[in-house]
């Protein structure tokens, strides 16, 4: 080896270790200089060009700031914000899914409106407590969504049922059957063990009387063995156990079944149905309409080392949360607003939001009556204890009395 | 290189930053990518960490609570009879197979270098599509696996959504992926056994399958061997392809050390790190116990 060529070997070598250690350290570059500030939001949809990223940006000149906004898949962002606050680099501004903020700020993570000032009373209470632990508050909702059930008209009008006689579990149980006698299929759902199985079969939970905190009381056995025996009786398909609600929503795109389960954000793709559609509110099972959960995403502020950075991002945030602009953003998502007034315009503009407007003001939050951070872990026994009844590996009584146990 | 070293020479001083020049780079990857998320690992472990003390510092030490909580778990002791006959199911049908199709190549057919190449397809696909396909393939009320069925008369089959067959139909989908890996690797290995054993035991009069056996498979010994063992190691982590496919359930019939360490970590809103990294941890053990059982046995044969 020469010398030349040895003192260009050590060189590569250098420059492959400058090389590693440049893209090990852009990781951790510090988030915001002077100026700008940090958004991360759940709509990885949204591209640089979207009305969304335009609201943003706007917010951002308004209070004089640049805003820097990243779009993150929605289970991804909770860790990412978990990692963020531990690395003390959390966004100035974050949205994310309404169970999390009792995460999050179990976490110590987020600010409270004492803190940052911002002003949540316009806000319906129902949709609020979601956000709110032991009479704090930490986070605005932005808009919200709930479930209920869309039908396939020609479907029920050739088995003979009136959509606006399913008020209660027993007619749609007559309904379904009427559906079958006529070859087609009857509902879709999802009852996937994540999450989404929870907030699907919530409705029918709450709607036979039952509560989170005892989930092996007898109105809970019955909602779960209405659904077992749905699968049972073929009314609805077995893949239910792993459907998203993606998936359950393609299943009814196929115009075979007379239901499907799902939630507001579906509207825009249910325009592109080759059939006739119509909303119904989840049946309780005595009657009327039983509380659906509330999804939708809080804007919160994550703590700061500099406190000073709250008053900008409360700006940004009452921008966001403005009626107009929640309005704007809420048509969007199609979500529901949280303010009873943006509530009430978005009917006057599409009448067909009524039914959805109804469902969200009668809806539950997850995280409310207390739970907090208690809640995920009573979910998670609660899906798998519906898909141990479904499947048929459990009764819904044995399936119920093991979640209870797990649940604790 | 030290054949090549004239005598007296020593090495300079140039000479040994540069050599450590040349395995800083790989030395820090070392560190940076497998050592530290390793230590992080067994230190979360030990650690009773709650949301709150894993942002706000201050976790207190548990020793072995962790693994306590995991061990005692009712899921623990289905995870790992999961975890056992997935790896063994998946293991000796890829090999089985992937030897089957490896000596059929061999004989170099026309169109083999062809079908070869297809058949390398599944190790080519990004999981994410494997799996995705196969979940469809193996839908209740929709899929093709289904629909076959019943053209030929049976009943259809809750691949996916019955306890009885979700593991079934998990392992069914890791053979179909790990069979190139097999194939390749043992084609390799028989181009390098020598042609003229085989002339040689043609003129003995051997037949087939006993060329088999006292030629190929001995021969092909060292080959099989690291093939079984990246084998084991890659299958016993096997997560995305169960994950994506059943999560694990329905009612946790699927569920391996690897989903359940995940769920435990990030599968509700709620994270139990300690526990999710014991379970990571209890894998990372049993894919080390395999590899020091490969390397005892490489010393023994050796010797």
């Amino acid at each position: 080896m020469t010398a030349t060529s040895r003192r260009r070997c050590l060189a590569a070598a250098v420059a492959t270790l400058v090389a590693l250690a440049g893209g090990a350290c852009s990781s951790a570059d510090e988030p915001s200089g002077g100026g700008s500030y940090l958004v991360w939001d759940p709509y990885p949809q949204f591209a640089d060009d979207s009305a969304w990223v335009a609201l943003l940006r706007k917010c951002g000149e308004g209070a004089g700031v640049t805003v820097e906004r990243t779009g993150y898949d929605t289970t991804d962002l909770t860790n990412k914000a978990l990692l963020a606050a531990q690395q003390g680099n959390s966004p100035d501004v974050l949205i994310v899914d309404n169970p999390v903020i009792s995460t999050l700020a179990e976490a110590g993570a987020l600010t409270t409106t004492d803190e940052n000032k911002l002003d949540v009373t316009t806000m319906a209470a129902n949709l609020l407590a979601a956000g709110q632990r032991e009479g704090r508050t930490y986070g605005v909702p932005i808009g919200a969504n709930t479930l209920a059930l869309y039908y396939h008209k020609e479907v029920l009008a050739a088995a003979g049922v009136d959509p606006a006689t399913i008020t209660d579990w027993a007619a749609l149980n007559s309904a379904l059957t009427k559906v079958k006698a006529k070859g087609k299929k009857g509902i879709t759902f999802s009852a996937i063990g994540t999450e989404e199985g929870s907030f699907q079969f919530l409705p029918w939970f709450w709607g036979a009387g039952a509560q989170l905190t005892a989930l092996d009381s007898p109105p809970a056995v019955s909602a779960l063995t209405l659904w077992a025996d749905w699968l049972r009786q073929g009314h609805a398909p077995n893949s239910v156990i792993n459907n998203t609600q993606t998936t359950s929503w393609q299943e009814f795109a196929t115009g075979d079944y007379a239901f499907a389960e799902n939630g507001t954000w579906q509207l825009a793709n249910a325009e592109k149905l080759g059939f006739g559609y119509g909303i119904i509110a989840i049946p309780a099972r005595a009657g009327g309409p039983a509380p659906a959960p509330t999804g939708g995403e809080f804007v919160s502020v994550p703590v700061q080392r500099d406190t000073g950075r709250y008053a900008t991002s409360r700006q940004l945030v009452t921008c966001l949360t403005s009626a107009d602009n929640l309005l704007a953003t809420d048509t969007t998502l199609s979500y529901v607003a949280p303010v009873t007034a943006v509530q009430d315009r978005q009917v006057a503009a599409d009448p067909k939001l009524t039914v959805w407007v109804e469902a969200v003001r009668a809806a539950k939050g997850r995280t409310g009556d207390n739970l907090g951070t208690r809640y995920p872990k009573i979910s998670e026994s609660l899906w798998t204890g519906v898909q141990s009844a479904l499947s048929g590996a459990k009764t819904p009584q044995e399936a119920l009395a093991a979640a209870q146990r797990t649940a604790g | 290189m030290a054949a090549t070293v004239p005598p007296g020479y020593r090495v300079s001083r140039a000479g040994r930053w540069s050599a450590w020049a040349f395995l800083a780079p790989v030395t820090g990857y070392l560190v940076i990518c497998y050592a530290y998320p390793l230590y992080r690992n067994v230190e979360l472990s030990l650690r009773e960490y709650t949301v709150r003390s894993f942002v706000q510092g201050g976790a207190p030490f548990a020793g072995l609570d962790n693994y306590r909580t995991a061990l005692a778990d009712p899921t623990f002791g289905p995870a790992l009879t999961h975890t056992l006959v997935f790896t063994v199911a998946s293991l000796v049908l890829q090999f089985t197979i992937g030897m089957a199709l490896a000596l059929f190549f061999h004989q170099h057919f026309p169109l083999s270098r062809t079908l070869r190449a297809v058949i390398l397809v599944p190790w080519l696909l990004p999981l994410i599509v494997s799996a995705s396909t196969w979940s469809w393939l193996l839908n209740s009320d929709a899929g093709l696996v289904n629909a076959a069925l019943g053209v030929v008369g049976v009943d259809p089959v809750h691949w996916l959504t019955s306890p009885r067959w979700s593991l079934v139909s998990v392992i069914i989908a890791n053979v179909w992926i790990g069979v190139p890996f097999n194939l390749v690797v043992l084609h390799s290995g028989l181009q390098a056994i020598p042609a003229e054993l085989y002339e040689a035991s043609a003129l003995d009069g051997a037949t087939g399958w006993q060329r088999f056996r006292s030629i190929t498979f001995p021969l092909l010994r060292p080959v099989s061997a690291i093939t079984l063992l990246l084998g084991l190691i890659y299958t016993l982590k096997v997560f995305d392809l169960i994950w994506i496919m059943t999560r694990g359930g329905p009612a946790d019939s699927s569920t391996t050390l690897a989903t359940w360490s995940y769920r435990l970590g990030f599968g509700n809103l709620l994270p139990r790190f300690g526990p999710g990294a014991a379970v990571g941890n209890l894998l990372i053990v049993l894919a080390l116990l395999a590899g020091l059982g490969y390397l005892r046995r490489q010393r023994r044969q050796q010797s």
